[in-house]
């Protein structure tokens, strides 16, 4: 039936109060309009659309209104979601982004980005009726829908008046953007320090224009300067300055450290120095950040020039960099992960989306060594079979190698995208700061070090991890240095 | 920002260039370097070593050789235009101690980056030995520089057009030769130029630092664009360096590397000089 008519009839049936929990799971998920699987292989521009209103309220309808509302156990923030979806019902859109921005100061980010199928939507009641997440309500697609909305017309938050105290933002990305904003709220003098020459972190350098339009990290920075939040690029905390002269001479009362997990990991195999290797934060800053995709074209920054991608990993940078690897022009892109399909990391969105694009799935299947010729030049990539075994500690099915079983795949690059750990610039330039052995900086619940004055969230403290997780302790944070900063002379 | 408020050309293709950047000159050491692009937006990101500082005008010392897009880019920037921007100090600064004798090597560009550390050296108490090469009398840079910080210098063309007709390994190995020997060997310059540097000071186990130049991408140990085998490990020229112990960097390995966008490279450049001569600028 057609979307606006079945809307309609589903209105009607609201406004007699005759809209029963059959009528709800009659209407069925609503599918997300995306770019043409094919079209889009060579293009950049964001693949998924958006709902249109009617989309919009048709998914809303489908939510039960249920009173124990397990969706906000899910959500790392607390964002209230069955209030504001009740508010898209209503048709009240403005509502609906108000009652989010009470948690959540990066909706159209979230929206987009975050893993809800194991956060909110793992506990909608309407997945778990139909015992399918795919079936449960699209929370995290109503949610950008209404922060798309709101695009034209942005509120800046008020800000206290001044404290004439200095707070320190380390690093741009997600959880540093909303420790600015909260700290800022409340009158201090913020002021953040990217290493890059373009604020965003992880965000504008990682997640790639196709998946997040670097328009929209954009408006979330410009919004922080518009509340008087100052943005000094190129400023490496370690080596411009270390924390300990921003706390001791520069004046800075508060530090908040969002540096992120910035260390690529190897696998530490035979090739890996082979000319066409790669870290997945090296390809996909020069085909994101840098704009390799563009070379020749405005943009300076070269990349390779691969007929046969190989990607190592699972999860959603190993996406973005076979997505990525399709979009400038490889023949074949083959993605090789050691476990199978259904225990990958990434979002299923994700997924989905790489296997509409032509990505190789290579489960269950892992390198050995890479191949070069004499030039140092890669050549192919030497993979083991594995098959699943006994469940590990974890309960997951352990990937055990099948002897023998060893074989070539033909490729001129290979991605490496098996994680990220700690950025060690940090922890050698600040002594008394403390570590764990992993790298990550050790915190108490909330945020803070081991130094006073100095907090810190996100990827450098949890490790890699997503964009919600690094913004929930970017508020956690802030409040503490609000508190601390509050009674400090 | 990043203001240039001295240019000069001191070869063909060799600029110097003092630029506005007052964090970065107070700072920085002998043997870091700076991520620099010629434009904010969708400019090259590359690493030049800093040549030397002045705190009080806040500027630093970039010389660099115009060898691609990027370089080129920089050269033809004016007094009082702007570099896109300038980002560091980066890297580790190179050792200083007093070892005693130090003999200081530098290959054509290498002489630049070469000239602060042997300050720094000659400062903590050494004496300074300094080769410097060049391919000819033209292309030798900061001599007068390097006159004022060395004990001895000795100065090699590969055509003999100035000083002695040799290669940089030939004085430096008679210099190995002496009793006593010298305690340390610093070599700059292009990558195989160190390479048969310290398979000279090998033979003579004479310890031998060099400052390698991969190329980078953001300098601050997030890409691994720029690593290197060195004693059979991996490591970052842009965090773990650029100063390694040149008798354990797999330099072979690390020459591919480099070599990773010739072709691209060549492209860019000839795109680049094409644009230019069409507008009619220099």
């Amino acid at each position: 039936m057609d979307g606006k008519k079945l809307l309609q009839e589903m209105l009607d049936k609201k406004a007699k109060g005759q809209l029963k929990a059959k009528d709800r799971y009659a209407i069925g998920p609503q599918n997300m309009p995306a770019q043409d699987e094919q079209s889009r292989r060579s293009n950049v521009k964001e693949v998924a659309l958006g709902y249109t209103e009617t989309q919009a309220h048709l998914e809303a309808l489908r939510c039960l209104q249920c009173p124990t509302a397990p969706c906000v156990e899910g959500c790392p923030v607390r964002i209230q979601i069955r209030d504001f979806i009740a508010a898209i019902v209503d048709g009240e859109f403005g509502k609906a982004l108000f009652i989010i921005k009470e948690n959540s100061l990066l909706p159209a980010v979230c929206g987009r980005v975050c893993p809800q199928e194991v956060q909110c939507q793992e506990k909608c009641t309407v997945g778990k009726k139909y015992k399918d997440v795919a079936m449960s309500v699209s929370i995290g697609r109503l949610e950008r829908y209404v922060a798309d909305l709101a695009k034209n017309g942005i509120n800046i938050p008020a800000v206290a008046p001044a404290t004439g105290k200095k707070v320190a933002v380390i690093g741009s990305g997600p959880g540093s953007i909303v420790a600015a904003a909260d700290t800022r709220r409340a009158g201090h003098d913020v002021t953040i320090l990217e290493a890059f020459h373009k604020p965003g972190g992880v965000m504008v350098y990682g997640i790639p224009e196709f998946r997040l339009p670097k328009a929209i990290v954009q408006e979330e920075i410009d919004v922080l300067e518009k509340m008087g939040v100052k943005i000094v690029c190129n400023f490496i905390v370690g080596r411009t300055r270390t924390i300990d002269e921003l706390m001791k001479e520069d004046g800075f009362d508060a530090v908040y450290i969002g540096v992120g997990a910035g260390l690529p990991k190897f696998m530490n195999i035979p090739g890996e120095h082979l000319v066409g290797v790669y870290s997945a934060n090296e390809y996909l800053t020069r085909a994101n950040l840098m704009k390799a995709y563009a070379f020749g074209k405005g943009a300076d920054t070269p990349i390779a020039i691969s007929k046969k991608v190989a990607v190592l990993g699972g999860g959603n940078v190993a996406m973005d960099s076979a997505r990525m690897a399709v979009r400038l022009g490889a023949e074949k892109v083959y993605l090789v992960y050691r476990r199978s399909e259904v225990e990958m990391p990434a979002r299923v969105e994700e997924v989905h989306h790489a296997k509409e694009e032509g990505v190789i799935f290579c489960t269950l299947q892992n390198p050995k060594r890479i191949l070069g010729n004499d030039k140092g030049y890669v050549v192919g990539i030497e993979n083991l079979r594995y098959e699943l075994g006994e469940p590990d500690d974890s309960g997951r099915r352990r990937p055990v190698e099948i002897p023998g079983s060893e074989f070539t795949l033909d490729v001129d690059t290979v991605i490496v995208a098996i994680g990220n750990g700690a950025n060690p610039l940090l922890q050698q330039t600040t002594p008394s700061l403390q570590f764990n052995k992993w790298g990550n900086i050790i915190v108490d619940d909330n945020c803070k070090t081991s130094l006073e004055g100095v907090y810190a969230g996100g990827d450098i403290v949890l490790g890699a991890a997503t964009v919600i997780l690094a913004m929930g302790q970017g508020r956690v944070a802030a409040a503490a240095i609000n508190n601390y900063l509050k009674n400090k002379k | 920002m990043y203001k240039i408020v001295l240019k000069k050309q001191l070869s063909e293709n060799v600029f110097l260039m003092d630029v506005e950047a007052p964090l970065v000159a107070r700072a920085q050491k002998a043997g870091q370097f700076v991520i620099v692009s010629p434009e904010l937006d969708a400019g090259e990101r590359i690493p030049l070593t800093i040549a030397g500082a002045d705190k009080n005008q806040s500027t630093i010392r970039l010389i660099f050789q115009r060898v691609g897009k990027t370089t080129a880019q920089l050269a033809n920037l004016e007094t009082g235009q702007s570099l896109g921007y300038v980002a560091g100090p980066l890297g580790r600064p190179a050792h200083i101690e007093k070892f005693g004798m130090v003999v200081c090597v530098g290959g054509g560009i290498g002489i630049a980056p070469l000239l602060p550390i042997a300050t720094a050296m000659k400062d903590a108490g050494n004496k300074i030995i300094s080769i410097l090469g060049a391919r000819t009398r033209e292309l030798l840079i900061l001599e007068d520089d390097f006159k004022t910080v060395s004990d001895e210098l000795i100065i090699v063309t590969d055509d003999g057009s100035y000083g002695q007709k040799a290669l940089v390994t030939q004085p430096l190995e008679k210099i190995c030769q002496r009793t006593p020997k010298p305690n340390l060997a610093v070599a700059i310059g292009p990558a195989v130029m160190m390479k048969f540097c310290c398979e000279t000071t090998k033979k003579y186990n004479v310890p031998t630092q060099v400052s390698l130049n991969t190329i980078m991408v953001d300098g601050t140990g997030m890409c691994g664009g720029c690593r290197v085998e060195v004693g059979g490990k991996t490591k970052f020229v842009c965090v773990d360096g650029p100063e390694f112990d040149g008798h354990q960097v797999n330099f072979e390995q690390m020459i591919r590397r480099m070599n990773a966008y010739k072709d691209l490279e060549k492209q860019a450049m000839e795109q680049y000089q094409q644009h230019k001569c069409k507008i009619g600028l220099k």
